[in-house]
C-alpha cells in the first residue's frame, strides 16, 4: 500500500510541477469534490435499447439538470457493458470501487447481475441506485442499506398486468420463463396473484437464456389450453415471443399474452400491427404528461438510433436527479464518506423529477410511485411515431408494490 | 390421448415437426460453413453475421427501395455475397499459407466489427419485417397449427442443400472444385484459375448464409445480435457432421433440430445445451465428426 500511495504523490508532484497549474493539496480537494458515477448495464445485447446507452444519455440530462456543478461538485460518469453476466460485473464493479474511486454503481439490468452487484457494493459501503432489474429480492431476502431499487420490480408487475389480466377473465395460465433469476421471480410473484385472485396456473417451461425460436415453446403452451401464456421474459425473448406467437395462431385463437415487462423500445420494434392490444405496465411514458414530454424533449437530441426514453432510462435520470440533490445536501465529501449515511438521506427526502414525478423511499430500499397500466394501441389509433399507449388504468403508489411487512426485509425489523 | 414416454402424442409429433424446421436453419447454414471450410481451409467466423446482413439487407430493400421478400430473396444473397468475395480478396486470401488459427481470428474480428457496426446504427431491439403475404396463414394438422411459412423454410431449405451437394458433387466445376482441395498446383497447372475459384467459393458459402438470413427475417427478430446466437450451435453442428463434410452437415443440421425440438418436451432448461453434449460425445467416439475422414 505504502509503495502504491508514495508512487501516486510521486506522480502527482511530477504533475504538478510539470504543468505548473495544481498544487498537490488543489488536485486532492477537487478529487473529494468529485462524485463518480458508474453505469453499469447491457451496451452490446438483448437488453442494450432498454437500457444501454439511452441510460447514459439519461444520466447525463440528470447532471446537467440538477445543477451541482454550478456548486463546485464535479461529476464524472463512467460506462460498463456487463454483458449480462454476473461475473463480468462483479468485476468491472469491484475494478470501478477499488481502483477508480466510483462512488455510485446505477442501472444494472438483468437480475442475476444485480444480485451480484447488491453484495459487492455492500462490502464496500458504496451505493447501488438499480433501475432496470426487476427481481423484488433486491428489497425482500437480499435487501441492503446500501441499494435503492428504483423503477420497477416483479411484483409491480405481476400485481398490476397479471391482476388485470385476471380481471378481465384470464383465469388459466401457462408461463414462458426466461431461466435466471428475474425470470424464476417474475413467474413466482404472478403466479401467487393469479392463485390469489382464483385462478389456476397449468404449467410452466423454463427457456434457455437468451432464446431466438420459441415455437416450441409456445406449442406446449397452447396444449396446455391455457387462457393466458405469461411472458416472464424481456427485451429481444419478449419480442420474439410474441412474433411467434402471432405466427403460430395462438392470439387468433383467443389465447392472450400477458407480455409482464415490455418496454415502448419493444413495441416499437414489433411494431403496432403485431403489438396492438397487449397490455404492460410501467412506471414512465414519454407521452404522460407535460412534464414528462419536457424531459423527453431534452435528452431525445442524445439518445441513439432517436428512441424515446424507456422507463428503465427514465429511471437513471430520476434517480441521479434525486442522488444529487442529497449529495448537494450533504456536501460531495460526507455523501463520498459513507454509502449507508447518504442512502439514508435519500430516503428521508422525497423524490421529485420530470420523468417519474413524485415519489418517495422506503426503509427497505424500495422507491415507490404509481404504476400505469397500458394497452398498446392499434395502428389506426395511433397518431404519429411514438404513439404506442393509452392509459387503462393507474395504481397509487402505497398499493402499487409489495407492503413492506410481506417482503421479509431485515431493514424493515430492526 | 395416446402417450409417448408420458408426454401426449401431438405434442411430440408437434415438437418433432419444429425440430425439423430449426433443422433447417441449422443444415443451411452449417451447408455454408462446410463448403468454406471444405474449400478454403478457413472456419469462417464471420458467418453468423453475414446470416444477420442477409436479414438487414432484405429489410432495407423494403424500407428504401421497395422491394418486397421475393426479390430480397434473390437479391440479398447476391449483395452479402459481393461483400464476401470484397473480404476474401482483400484480407482472407492473404491467410492461406498460414495456420487455421489466423484466418479463424480474423473473421471473428470481422465478425464483431460487423456486428457492432449494424447495433450502432440500429440497436439492439431488431426491426419489424413482416411475412410475405403470399405465405401467411397456416395449416391446422390436427396435433398442430403449423404457419404456412415455417413449411416454406423447411422446403426452399431442402432445395438448397440439394441443388448445393448436387453442384459439388455431380458437376464439372464441383470436381474441379474438389480436385482444387486436393491438390491446388496440379490444378493450376492445367489452366484453371485456383485463385478465382476459391474467392467464387467463398462469395457462395457467405451468399448460402445471406439467403438462410432472408429466410429467418420473417420469424425471427432482425436484430444485430440474431446471428451470434445461431452461430454457436451451427459450428457444433459442423463439427459433429465432420468439418467440411457437406451431406455431413445437412443430415446432422436436420438432426440435431429435432433432437432439440426434443429436448424441449422432456427437459426445457437442457435445450440450448444439448446440442454440446452430443459433440462432446462425438467428438469422443468419432475425433472426425460422423461424415469426416480422419
Amino acid at each position: 500500500m505504502s509503495e502504491i500511495n508514495r508512487r501516486r504523490l510521486l506522480a502527482g508532484a511530477a504533475a504538478s510541477t510539470a504543468f505548473g497549474a495544481l498544487p498537490t493539496w488543489q488536485a486532492r480537494a477537487q478529487a473529494q469534490n468529485t462524485i463518480r458515477i458508474g453505469v453499469l448495464n447491457d451496451q452490446s445485447g438483448l437488453y442494450r435499447d432498454v437500457n444501454g446507452p439511452g441510460s447514459v444519455a439519461c444520466v447525463r440530462q440528470a447532471i446537467a439538470d440538477s445543477g451541482v456543478t454550478q456548486r463546485g461538485i464535479n461529476v464524472e460518469v463512467l460506462v460498463g457493458d456487463h454483458q449480462n453476466r454476473p461475473d463480468v460485473g462483479s468485476n468491472i464493479a469491484r475494478q470501478w470501487m477499488d481502483r477508480d474511486g466510483v462512488d455510485v454503481i446505477l442501472d444494472v439490468p438483468t437480475s442475476s447481475v444485480a444480485l451480484a452487484i447488491n453484495t459487492v457494493v455492500r462490502e464496500r459501503n458504496k451505493i447501488f441506485l438499480n433501475s432496470s432489474a426487476a427481481t423484488s429480492d433486491l428489497t425482500g431476502a437480499q435487501c441492503s442499506p446500501n441499494t435503492i431499487h428504483w423503477t420497477y420490480d416483479t411484483y409491480m408487475l405481476a400485481k398490476s398486468t397479471g391482476g388485470a389480466m385476471v380481471r378481465a377473465g384470464g383465469d388459466t395460465w401457462f408461463f414462458l420463463t426466461a431461466d435466471y433469476a428475474f425470470g424464476h421471480a417474475l413467474e413466482r410473484d404472478t403466479s401467487n396473484f393469479v392463485r390469489a385472485a382464483g385462478g389456476r396456473v397449468l404449467g410452466a417451461v423454463r427457456t434457455p437464456f437468451p432464446g431466438t425460436d420459441f415455437s416450441g415453446f409456445l406449442v406446449q403452451a397452447q396444449a396446455s389450453r391455457a387462457k393466458v401464456v405469461g411472458l416472464a421474459n424481456a427485451g429481444g425473448d419478449t419480442i420474439n415471443s410474441i412474433k411467434q406467437a402471432a405466427e403460430f395462431g395462438l392470439t387468433r385463437r383467443g389465447v392472450k399474452l400477458a407480455a409482464l415487462l415490455m418496454f415502448i423500445s419493444d413495441v416499437h420494434s414489433l411494431g403496432l400491427e403485431t403489438a396492438q392490444g397487449l397490455v404492460c405496465t410501467e412506471t414512465f411514458y414519454w407521452d404522460l404528461n407535460d412534464r414528462t414530454r419536457a424531459f423527453t424533449q431534452r435528452v431525445l437530441p442524445n439518445m441513439p438510433n432517436q428512441l424515446r426514453p424507456g422507463m428503465g432510462q427514465a429511471g437513471c435520470y430520476s434517480a441521479i436527479v434525486h442522488y444529487l440533490k442529497a449529495v448537494a445536501d450533504m456536501g460531495a465529501q460526507q455523501a463520498k464518506a459513507s454509502g449507508v449515511e447518504t442512502v439514508n438521506r435519500m430516503k428521508a427526502m422525497p423524490t421529485d423529477d420530470d420523468a417519474m414525478g413524485q415519489g418517495s423511499i422506503r426503509p427497505d430500499g424500495r422507491r415507490i410511485q404509481p404504476s400505469y397500466l397500458f394497452e398498446v394501441k392499434t395502428p389506426r389509433e395511433s397518431r404519429g411515431p411514438w404513439d404506442y399507449y393509452k392509459l387503462l388504468q393507474t395504481t397509487p403508489a402505497e398499493e402499487a408494490f409489495r407492503p413492506m411487512s410481506e417482503g421479509g426485509c431485515s431493514l424493515v425489523r430492526s | 390421448m395416446d402417450e409417448i414416454f408420458g408426454i401426449p402424442a401431438p405434442l411430440l409429433f408437434g415438437q418433432l415437426l419444429l425440430g425439423l424446421i430449426n433443422g433447417a436453419f441449422y443444415a443451411l447454414l452449417s451447408l455454408g460453413l462446410a463448403v468454406i471450410f471444405g474449400m478454403l481451409n478457413v472456419i469462417n467466423f464471420t458467418h453468423g453475421a453475414q446470416f444477420m446482413l442477409g436479414a438487414f439487407v432484405a429489410w432495407a430493400m423494403l424500407n428504401f427501395l421497395g422491394l418486397g421478400y421475393w426479390w430480397a430473396l434473390l437479391l440479398a444473397p447476391i449483395v452479402v455475397g459481393l461483400f464476401g468475395v470484397l473480404l476474401e480478396r482483400t484480407m482472407i486470401s492473404q491467410l492461406y499459407k498460414l495456420d487455421h488459427l489466423y484466418g479463424l481470428l480474423l473473421t471473428f474480428g470481422v465478425g464483431l466489427i460487423v456486428e457492432g457496426l449494424v447495433r450502432n446504427e440500429f440497436g439492439s431491439s431488431g426491426l419489424p419485417y413482416r411475412i410475405p403475404t403470399e405465405l401467411t396463414g397456416a395449416w391446422d394438422l390436427g396435433f398442430m397449427f403449423m404457419p404456412v411459412y415455417r413449411g416454406w423454410v423447411v422446403i426452399v431449405a431442402l432445395v438448397a442443400c440439394i441443388a448445393t451437394w448436387l453442384v459439388i458433387e455431380k458437376t464439372k466445376i464441383g470436381s474441379y472444385l474438389r480436385a482444387a482441395t486436393e491438390n491446388p498446383a496440379l490444378v493450376q497447372a492445367f489452366g484453371i484459375n485456383v485463385p478465382r475459384m476459391m474467392t467464387l467459393t467463398y462469395g457462395a458459402g457467405v451468399a448460402l448464409a445471406a439467403f438462410a438470413g432472408v429466410l429467418a427475417a420473417p420469424i425471427y427478430s432482425v436484430n444485430p445480435q440474431m446471428g451470434s446466437n445461431l452461430i454457436i450451435i451451427v459450428f457444433a453442428v459442423v463439427v459433429i457432421g465432420g468439418m467440411g463434410s457437406i451431406l455431413g452437415s445437412v443430415v446432422t443440421g436436420f438432426g440435431l433440430g429435432i433432437i432439440e425440438g426434443l429436448t424441449k418436451v422432456f427437459y426445457p432448461e437442457a435445450s440450448a445445451t444439448v446440442i454440446f453434449v452430443v459433440m462432446a460425445i462425438v467428438l469422443l467416439l468419432r475425433p472426425a465428426g460422423l461424415f469426416g475422414r480422419a
